[in-house]
């Protein structure tokens, strides 16, 4: 027997984000190298080692790895349970029983903002349990804290 | 807190009454601090001597002295503690004044630290901790007997609060405390009988250089020695000594200073190690204090430890079986306890030091509470995994055995495909010895784990503190089917892992972590179908 992956998937609008945090991250890359080979004596075997480089982050964190990640990354929010799966070459799936259940956080980058997106953080009392969901619809992630914050609450002891 | 009133006699004997008064640290201390200040400001009075000397200006260095004492004198005035009937208070400094507050209920460690000077003097320093993260609050300079007093008191009653009721202070009686201190404060005083858990056996130093844990306490020893040394400008390059020991080196040729030099490194790790044991684990005893709740540690040569688990936070223990000391049967045992800091340094988990395999498993045992967690046979964790342990040692040993077997046909030195050769041979060893020892095992309290080769260690983690289950699979495992399945918990190292479960094990573990949580997760697939 073997853990089935979790029901929800994030939201689709998270692939978006991811690759334009990967476009972003290859355009710093970019700039980075064209400045250091104007400005800097770059050699040209080592400038085009960059341009290499350069396109596999590209093609990785642009047109690979949003995909993947959006096939694995999911959740799910049962009546005593947490249980999400994240990750891309590595891949973690974590559970923790609400009466476990320490804090819950919805953060929002600036570029997620844009996307309409969150990233719930739920905690437990171990600094190696936390669970976390990215590229949650803003909506679905106030959901998920208004329903675990109800719970947590109603849940006595200090979960340890 | 409520009190009757007889409680609160009893400890106003021992000298430390929760009357919200002010009071200063024994006059003792008045002693303790010159010579403590002194010794900071040794290579700065040394240097202001002979600069003295040398302009005929002896004194100079009496006013040094001076300010020493100076100093000593004004930390014990300015210093003075407090017991409210909820909180013992600390406060010092001159002009800005700091008061460090500790919860009477929030109490979880009280620890009683004598240097040799303190002993002389029959004082002990006390340093109550209520919680990780928390600053703890030190109490430099109660005699010995007040010292143990407290220690009792404090974590009788933080013990008695949070259990959240007096009834469980019926049974403690506090006046028990105020006859029995020792004068000489060899001995805290106990409020019930203790069964005496563990204690060191002399001839077991002999475990000490097997094991890193006399060099550890031999480093955090002497670390203020090297810095009064470093401090007293005492330049190794220009002294004759080693000036000597290097033309002595250059006489003999590479090889044989190599060698001398080993065995010299050798026999200074060795006297390191039965030192750093000795001083820090002479006389090591683990006893239980049923009603205290508690286990406590003393130990120590020169300075004397007396330092308290409390049994509600223990988690489970880790016994480690590095290799050296495996290869002489001994072994090491650590407590797995929330809400303790746990460092090398203070060692304020440590059970029992490097000791006899058998008498640390017992002790184990005794620990527990729990005849046959140790004597559970572990499960293997099948083909898969083993054929695992031997890949990951021999990509660790392959690398390197690869450059050397490069660099022997580049600069043709045939030579160097021995040891290419002889690393080969250590991957295989050592993923065979891995394979052998990984494995777990699940009891009705606990999660038996255990892995490694060089640093063996068997984990033995209560089921009930697992606060979530991490599924990992790396892109390695996926293909061999395998993943590790984590205990997270508050305690310990926070996350207690499985190496390598197969496949159609997963479920099953998790279920067994977190029974009635994890079950509904589980794929809907008869188990037959894996029967193979």
């Amino acid at each position: 027997m073997d853990l089935r992956p979790p029901t929800h998937f994030v939201s689709p609008r998270a692939r978006l984000l991811w690759a334009v945090e990967g476009v972003i991250g290859t355009v710093v890359l970019i700039v980075a190298l064209v400045l250091w080979t104007v400005f800097g004596d770059l050699g040209m075997p080592w400038t085009l080692l960059g341009v290499v480089v350069i396109l596999l982050v590209f093609v990785g964190g642009v047109l690979l790895t949003p995909f993947a990640r959006y096939r694995i990354h999911r959740w799910e929010v049962t009546d005593d349970a947490v249980y999400t799966q994240r990750g891309w070459l590595t891949i973690e799936q974590r559970i923790a029983p609400i009466s476990r259940v320490q804090t819950v956080d919805t953060e929002r980058g600036a570029l997620a903002r844009l996307f309409g997106l969150s990233t719930v953080t739920v905690t437990t009392a171990s600094a190696k349990g936390e669970l976390k969901i990215e590229g949650l619809d803003r909506a679905v992630a106030e959901d998920i804290v208004r329903d675990l914050t109800v719970v947590t609450a109603a849940s006595d002891g200090d979960a340890t | 807190m409520t009190m009757d009133p007889q409680e609160q006699q009893a400890p106003s004997a021992d000298g430390f009454p929760a009357d919200d008064v002010w009071r200063r640290l024994s006059t003792r201390m008045l002693l303790i601090h010159p010579v403590k200040e002194l010794i900071r400001f040794l290579p700065a009075l040394i240097a202001v001597v002979i600069a003295g000397s040398t302009g005929g200006q002896k004194w100079w260095g009496l006013i040094g002295v001076a300010i020493a004492v100076g100093l000593g004198l004004l930390r014990w005035l300015t210093t003075r503690y407090r017991f409210t009937p909820d909180q013992v208070q600390l406060r010092h400094g001159l002009l800005n004044t700091t008061t460090v507050s500790a919860p009477i209920d929030r109490v979880r460690s009280v620890d009683v630290t004598a240097s040799i000077l303190h002993r002389a003097l029959g004082l002990a320093e006390v340093k109550i901790g209520t919680g990780a993260g928390e600053k703890e609050l030190k109490l430099d300079g109660l005699t010995a007997a007040e010292a143990a007093a407290l220690r009792g008191d404090l974590l009788h009653r933080s013990r008695a609060q949070a259990a959240g009721g007096s009834a469980a202070r019926g049974t403690v009686s506090n006046a028990d405390a105020a006859d029995q201190p020792d004068p000489a404060g060899r001995q805290p005083p106990s409020y019930s009988p203790e069964t005496v858990v563990y204690q060191l056996n002399p001839s077991w130093i002999r475990y000490a250089p097997f094991s890193p844990a006399g060099l550890i306490a031999a480093l955090a020893i002497f670390g203020i020695g090297s810095q009064v040394i470093n401090e007293s400008g005492i330049d190794w390059g220009d002294n004759g000594v080693v000036n000597g020991a290097a033309d002595f080196a250059r006489g003999l040729g590479v090889l044989a200073a190599i060698v001398v030099g080993l065995l010299a490194l050798v026999v200074f790790v060795v006297l390191l190690s039965l030192g750093g044991y000795l001083l820090a684990f002479h006389n090591f005893r683990l006893t239980r204090d049923d009603a205290g709740g508690t286990h406590h540690v003393t130990r120590g040569l020169l300075t004397t430890r007396a330092t308290s688990l409390e049994i509600r936070r223990l988690r489970g223990v880790a016994l480690h079986r590095p290799v050296p000391l495996r290869w002489v049967g001994g072994a090491r045992l650590e407590a797995i306890t929330t809400g303790v800091k746990d460092d090398d340094r203070t060692m304020s988990t440590t059970l029992t030091p490097p000791s006899p395999a058998p008498v640390v498993t017992a002790t184990a045992t005794r620990v527990l509470g729990d005849p046959h967690a140790l004597e559970q046979p572990l499960q293997p964790h099948g083909p898969a995994a083993t054929r695992r342990r031997y890949t990951r040692a021999l990509v660790g040993f392959g690398i390197p055995a690869a450059a050397l077997v490069a660099a022997a046909t580049v600069w043709s030195l045939p030579a160097l495909v021995i040891p290419a050769v002889l690393l080969l041979v250590l991957g295989v060893l050592l993923g065979r010895s891995r394979a052998r020892w990984l494995g777990h095992a699940i009891t009705d309290r606990f999660l038996i784990t255990r892995s490694g080769s060089l640093a063996l260690a068997t984990d033995v983690v209560e089921r009930r503190s697992a606060v979530g289950v991490v599924v990992r699979r790396s892109f390695f495992q996926r293909r061999a089917r395998l993943a590790t399945v984590s205990l997270a918990t508050a305690a310990g190292a926070k996350a207690y892992p499985v190496i390598d479960v197969p496949q159609q094990q997963v479920g099953e573990l998790a279920g067994q972590l977190l029974p009635e949580t994890a079950e509904q997760f589980l794929r809907d697939q008869p188990p037959t179908t894996h029967s193979a």
